[in-house]
């Protein structure tokens, strides 16, 4: 309990030790935690800015998909529109077709029927002339009677 | 662990206690006692037989207390090399913690630029810490282990040396002086001595008065001065010596010691590590206080 040397002794001790602390302990360490916190705080800026860039990375790409689907919306009107286009054209020319074809069709007919009326013509004709060969009973020129025959199958 | 060292100091109870060639008191008496060597009057050193001899050095306090300040310089300075800006391994992260807590509370309350406070907080921190954890070591474990190697008296705890306490607040009392004188001057320390707290006439009848006045105010301000070493060494030395001596008690008591002993323990760790705190915190407002201008 008495006051002796090992007061000075520790004195001495803790002045060393302090001195140490204060040249090989303290400096490191403290510049190790400011150095980490510089690091901390620079991770979490970049972890904010990561975060702005996803986000605007996100903002764009919901345009892009939405100009998409607008341009696909636009595309499938096109092509309603151009089926529709198709279809009348295709209705018109049918019509179209089937006038020409008709006309063509009453056109032969027509045809046809003269010819047939012309043969039909030519056949009475000769059943007249033979019916009036034999009414007549005599032969009688063709030749000679040919414009008198046309006139009669015209008259027919 | 703490079972084992009671154990061991049943045994030694049960066959000495009683009947034994030690009684309680030479018990209590011999843990209290330091090993010490002093210069005799003849001019040999001798060991343990130094009672009032200021020429002695306590041999174990002035040891623990060494080795415990060198753990302390070792492993920290072996965690501040390794310290690195990366991710921390577990024994840097625990250093960092520590000399962050001692730097946000030296932060608090010293506003100057000083290289030396923070680290001198921390050294007394982790020092008085140390020392002050032998406290929890089972009171015999030592003493008996250094009998068994024949050194007669082992005190193991460092701050229940009035010496060891009163040293570490001396070297602050020099600090405390060296930076009043760094920050006021010598004459700006003087004046702080003697002008305060009545202020001595400058001029008229009043300056027969002045000597007097800068007498009283000297005294008052030198024991204001020297109370603080004083104080803080007797702070801790104080509460450390009353929680050895009352483990020493229960160390007496034979089975009721188990969970005396676990509840005095735990609460000793509080009183260890608040002291430790205390020491620390009141040199930063010593120093604080010394080195401010007025």
């Amino acid at each position: 309990m008495d006051i002796n040397l090992t007061l000075i002794g520790q004195s001495i001790a803790m002045l060393v030790f302090v001195w140490f602390c204060m040249k090989f302990i303290w400096p490191p360490v403290m510049k190790a935690i400011e150095e980490r916190q510089t690091q901390i705080a620079n991770g979490l800026a970049a972890a904010e800015r990561g975060q702005q860039s996803l986000d605007r990375a996100k903002a764009e790409s919901g345009q892009i998909v939405d100009e998409a689907r607008k341009q696909a919306t636009s595309i499938l009107d096109q092509a309603h529109a151009r089926a529709n286009e198709i279809i009348t054209d295709g209705k018109k020319a049918g019509a179209k077709e089937r006038e020409r074809q008709l006309v063509a069709a009453s056109a032969e007919i027509e045809q046809e029927a003269n010819r047939v009326r012309e043969e039909l013509r030519g056949q009475v004709s000769a059943i007249a002339v033979a019916s009036a060969e034999k009414i007549l009973m005599r032969e009688i020129d063709a030749k000679a009677h040919e414009d008198i025959l046309s006139k009669l199958a015209a008259q027919l | 662990m703490t079972a084992i060292g009671i154990r061991k100091r049943d045994t030694r109870m049960a066959s000495e206690g009683g009947h034994g060639p030690q009684t309680s008191g030479e018990y209590i008496q011999h843990h209290l006692q330091n090993l010490q060597v002093c210069r005799a009057e003849n001019g040999e050193w001798i060991w343990n037989h130094c009672a009032g001899n200021p020429v002695a050095i306590n041999v174990d306090s002035m040891a623990i207390s060494v080795i415990l300040g060198v753990v302390f310089v070792w492993l920290f300075s072996r965690a501040a090399k390794k310290s690195s800006s990366g991710s921390p391994g577990k024994f840097q992260a625990f250093v960092e913690i520590v000399v962050d807590f001692i730097d946000s509370s030296v932060k608090d309350t010293f506003h100057g630029k000083s290289r030396l406070i923070a680290p001198l907080a921390l050294t007394i921190f982790m020092w008085v810490f140390l020392m002050n954890l032998m406290d929890l070591i089972p009171v015999d474990w030592l003493p008996m282990a250094g009998q068994l190697v024949g050194v007669p008296y082992l005190k193991v705890v460092p701050t229940t040396d009035v010496n060891i306490t009163f040293g570490m607040s001396i070297a602050v009392f020099f600090l405390v002086l060296f930076y009043s004188i760094r920050s006021k001057g010598i004459g700006g320390f003087i004046g702080e001595l003697t002008l305060h707290p009545i202020a001595p006439p400058l001029k008229g009848a009043g300056l027969i008065a002045a000597p007097f006045i800068i007498a009283f105010n000297f005294i008052l301000e030198s024991v204001a001065l020297l109370a603080k070493p004083l104080s803080l060494s007797l702070r801790l030395f104080g509460n450390m010596f009353a929680g050895e001596l009352i483990f020493i008690l229960i160390a007496l008591l034979g089975l009721w010691q188990l969970p005396l002993h676990f509840g005095w323990a735990v609460f000793h760790v509080l009183i260890v590590t608040l002291q430790a705190f205390i020491f620390m915190m009141l040199t930063v407002v010593y120093l604080t206080l010394a080195s401010e201008e007025h």
